[in-house]
């Protein structure tokens, strides 16, 4: 065969296997490679709800793509130029993510009758059943291969095993010409105390990358030049780690120690997780009996003078309904993150959704609007998580920041921020009497924020709590009080507009279309506006981070454009509020309930449908 | 600085029924706080009244200090929040049977089992006040409520045991009527590191009056209730003259000089034994078979949450090699792009 090195810009792969296959660390020590490369990448974990369903069969299926490249990189790709496939139910599940012009690398030791038929197909030909001998298909006895590799390594035959995944990545390094240092290193510190593991799996690895230089059976390697990014340091950040670090970033700036009341839930968890590991700068959690305890110990905390939050998903959102109402009422500042996945109810919860929009601006009894923001990518959910804490805590009320299971979990490379380039942040906490006796909810002119003042402040005693209060602290059922404060505690959160940033437009100001989305599928959504572009089309997104209140310039915004379509991974949730709002325009919708991201053709297609 | 009782009387008009039980908890916790500032070297802005939903839970306007009235059910939770976030301050919990056992179970037992450094105070009515008598959790079998017009059905819980059986380490049972009994307690639950939960019955007069009368009635009060000393014998009744033994495995009230039985012979009462058992017998008599044990009956040291908490902030932060955030985002794996 013909061995041909191609320059390419962009390549997608996709690693699937079983469960325990390890599938998620190949694809990430993968990504990493190619991040410290100088590559752009995108991930994509897709993992099922069961840690291990039956071994082989689909429902056990686990995946990872990633999207490298030596241009800009915002999605982790449609479909894979590359397919890993591990077992026959792997290939089963994800063949129809791979393009026709594919290569599918097969670990064939588990393409026997027992696997074939577990995996669910009717004849002994996968490759024919799923009509896709149009691929390139490489079958290597990877399991036989990674045993030999081993066999004199002196691990059990589990341990062995258990390796083939690395196997496997040295087949990749091979035919994407990656350097293995970042790896090595891993591996290194991953196994320090038990250096036997070290040198075997580096060995593996090895083998893997020599096994795929010397078939000859692989006709293609593929070289992805470093893209050229602006100088500085970066790192690779998934969007739940960029949330914690962004709350702890927050924390740091206004001098709040932080503290998060959470429960554990997919695909919230790693939030609470990375935050338990940092009580070196000053966070404390405290993993609750259920959610409910999760924002009422955070309430309290608040009250106390923390910085509080409380992360979860959405059936969790739902159960801290009642509290979100107590944290509104009683002013205080706490920001609930809700990573969102599918529902309703337990949904498929481990895939990603944009469906609890209406939740978090609405679920509420009795009139409780909340700030609302949307973390765009998985490195931007830094900046969402510290801005959403500062406004809770300079405009003294709860905030809600929307992020999904897709960037939760997805990464990309970061440039390193500078904290000196973030603001200050400035609670209105007060140390003593400005007035005898203190009124807890007297409000400032600018914000309509009240004061903070924490117990354990001398001549500062005051009551808080869940019934409706005049601005003196006295319970009040008046009428006319009742009304002046829903009206006060509304018009606060309508001013945050006056401090959050204008909306932006990606490309030009006036076109025939208006692309309106919001959060997670910004990088859908921007690649498909590109790709438009390069089609001579005229077009332009809306991306909306700040969801309540919409910025200041919105309407003058949508008055630009011919058409405005409002794309979301929900029947229309963004789009029926904006209609709401802004009822002299027209919204056109583009929506996809299917617990996947976007695909980018399905965007241009639906929007080519427009012009 | 000396405080008095007056100094922790809120300007709001209390709001209770005339009669109603919970006025006297209010006195003998107003009373206490001079006496736990004293005792503990305490300041009146150190202390945080936070309460759950129902008539007990009105209890923190009529303070003077900071107060938290949160929602039905939560205040455990509430108040453990606000303790972690600064375990310098002096946390109190005020709920009621339908607050802490029903809606609020679930955290009021795992406010217990962390042994976390809040004093709760349970106004057990065993009814629903505030939405107008309903048997609660506490209700005796057989109880006619408007939502039990046939008796209902179902056993109450006794909260002693609760407490007994999320490793609790401090639980006291007083009444609304033992105003000084009740202020003694307040001040051992201050001084008590962990949760301390007591409980008090208290008279609903409007819904359940009278359910604790057969305890309450000073004519009788004496000979059906024990007030537990921790180091002294438990004695009890009008003259004096009746006390507890262990009979086998088992508790019995005895006559003092009859049989020979002597004041040597009874059970003396400690508080600070580990072993829950003798405890567990106490809180569960019941009249007229035994007299009811109030006082302090469970008190025993252990690790509280927030020491835990503290401890550990001190370990983490003495081996830390980040210090703050610009040290965080650098750390772990980077590279450079020039």
């Amino acid at each position: 065969m013909q061995h041909k090195v191609i320059d390419t810009k962009e390549v997608v792969i996709r690693f699937t296997g079983d469960s325990g296959d390890g599938m998620q660390l190949t694809g990430t020590l993968f990504a990493d490679a190619s991040a410290i490369f100088g590559n752009e990448i995108s991930t994509f974990p897709d993992y099922p709800a069961e840690i291990r369903a039956p071994q082989g069969t689909v429902a056990g299926v686990s995946g990872f793509q990633v999207n490298i490249g030596s241009g800009e990189i915002r999605t982790p790709g449609d479909y894979c130029d590359v397919l890993v496939a591990m077992n026959p139910a792997a290939l089963r599940a994800n063949a129809k993510w791979s393009k026709p012009t594919a290569t599918i690398i097969i670990d064939s030791d588990t393409f026997d009758e027992k696997g074939i038929v577990k995996a669910g197909f009717k004849t002994n030909d996968p490759v024919a059943e799923l009509k896709i001998q149009d691929r390139i298909i490489i079958f290597a006895p990877i399991t036989t291969l990674t045993k030999e590799s081993l066999k004199d390594s002196g691990l059990d035959a589990k341990a062995v095993i258990r390796s083939k995944n690395m196997f496997t990545l040295g087949i990749c390094y091979y035919m994407f010409n990656r350097p293995m240092e970042s790896t090595f290193k891993y591996l290194e510190k991953k196994f320090r105390k038990k250096p036997e593991l070290i040198e075997a799996n580096k060995k593996v690895i090895k083998d893997g990358f020599n096994y795929a230089g010397n078939i000859h059976a692989i006709p293609n390697t593929y070289s992805i030049a470093p893209s050229k990014q602006e100088k500085g340091i970066y790192r690779n950040i998934n969007g739940n780690q960029a949330t914690a670090w962004g709350l702890l970033a927050a924390s740091e700036k206004s001098g709040r120690p932080l503290f998060c009341g959470s429960y554990p839930i997919t695909p919230a968890t790693s939030i609470l997780e990375e935050l338990a590991i940092h009580k070196e700068l000053n966070a404390k959690t405290l993993q609750c009996e259920d959610e409910i305890a999760g924002i009422c110990t955070s309430i309290g905390a608040a009250y106390a003078g923390n910085f509080a939050v409380t992360t979860t998903s959405g059936p969790g959102l739902s159960l801290k309904s009642e509290a979100l109402g107590l944290a509104m009422i009683t002013e205080l500042p706490l920001v609930i993150v809700d990573v969102q996945r599918s529902g309703p109810s337990t949904g498929v919860p481990t895939k990603t959704e944009q469906t609890d929009l209406n939740q978090a601006l609405y679920g509420r009894n009795g009139e409780c609007p909340i700030a609302v923001i949307a973390a765009h990518s998985p490195s931007h959910c830094f900046d969402a998580a510290f801005y959403a804490g500062k406004y809770a805590m300079e405009h003294m009320m709860p905030v809600i920041l929307l992020t999904e299971g897709f960037i939760g979990n997805g990464s990309e490379p970061w440039k390193i921020p500078s904290m000196k380039d973030y603001p200050e942040i400035n609670p209105p906490i007060i140390d003593k009497p400005q007035e005898v006796p203190y009124w807890p909810y007297k409000r400032d002119d600018l914000r309509f924020a009240r004061r903070w003042a924490l117990p354990g402040t001398v001549g500062l005693e005051h009551r808080v709590g869940g019934l409706e209060k005049n601005n003196d602290g006295g319970v009040s059922s008046d009428p006319l009080v009742h009304e002046r404060m829903v009206k006060e505690r509304a018009e606060k959160v309508a001013r945050l507009a006056n401090f959050i940033p204008e909306q932006k437009v990606i490309g030009d100001e006036k076109a025939d279309v208006l692309v309106v989305g919001w959060g997670g599928t910004f990088g859908h959504l921007y690649t498909a506006v590109k790709e438009l572009h390069t089609q001579g089309k005229s077009v332009s997104l809306a991306h909306f981070d700040y969801i309540m209140p919409l910025p200041k310039n919105t309407a003058k915004i949508f008055a630009n454009y011919k058409k405005i379509i409002v794309c979301e991974l929900n029947s229309g949730q963004f789009a029926n509020y904006l209609k709401g709002e802004f009822q002299q325009f027209q919204f056109l919708q583009y929506n996809k309930v299917q617990g996947q991201p976007f695909i980018v053709k399905e965007i241009v297609d639906a929007v080519n449908a427009i012009l | 600085m000396k405080y008095t009782p007056q100094d922790f009387k809120s300007n709001q008009e209390v709001k209770w029924c005339p009669g109603c039980g919970d006025y006297a908890i209010l006195a003998s916790v107003q009373r206490a706080l001079p006496e736990v500032c004293e005792a503990l070297n305490y300041t009146k802005e150190r202390f945080v009244f936070v309460s759950g939903i129902g008539c007990s839970s009105r209890f923190p306007y009529y303070m003077e200090s900071y107060g938290f009235h949160g929602i039905h059910g939560r205040a455990s939770v509430i108040a453990t929040g606000v303790k972690v976030a600064n375990p310098t301050l002096s946390v109190w919990q005020i709920t009621g049977d339908g607050d802490a056992l029903a809606i609020g179970g679930n955290h009021f037992i795992h406010a217990v089992r962390r042994n976390i450094d809040i004093n709760i105070i349970l106004f057990n009515n065993q009814i629903y006040g505030l939405t107008k008598g309903q048997y609660s959790p506490t209700s005796v079998l057989g109880k006619v409520t408007k939502t039990s017009p046939y008796g209902t059905v179902e056993h109450p819980f006794n909260p002693g045991a609760l407490v007994l059986g999320s490793r609790g380490t401090f639980f006291a049972r007083s009444l609304d009527v033992e105003l000084e009994l009740t202020q003694k307690i307040m001040v051992a639950s201050a001084k008590h590191d962990g949760t301390a939960v007591t409980e008090v019955l208290v008279n609903c007069v409007i819904f359940n009056d009278k359910t604790h009368f057969v305890l309450s009635d000073r004519e009788n009060r004496a000979d059906r209730t024990i007030i537990l000393k921790h180091g002294e014998p438990m004695i009890f009744g009008k003259n004096r003259d009746k006390g507890l033994m262990l009979d086998g495995i088992k508790i019995k009230v005895v006559k003092i000089g009859e049989n020979g039985i002597t004041e040597k012979d009874l059970l003396v009462h400690d508080a600070t034994e580990e072993n829950p058992g003798l405890h567990s017998m106490l809180i569960d008599m019941k009249y007229p078979e035994y007299p009811v044990a109030l006082g302090v009956i469970r008190a025993v040291k252990d690790k509280t949450y927030d020491d835990n908490v503290r401890d550990q902030l001190i370990e983490v932060k003495e081996k830390a090699t980040i210090h703050n955030m610009d040290e965080l985002l650098k750390s772990g794996s980077t590279w450079e792009v020039k």
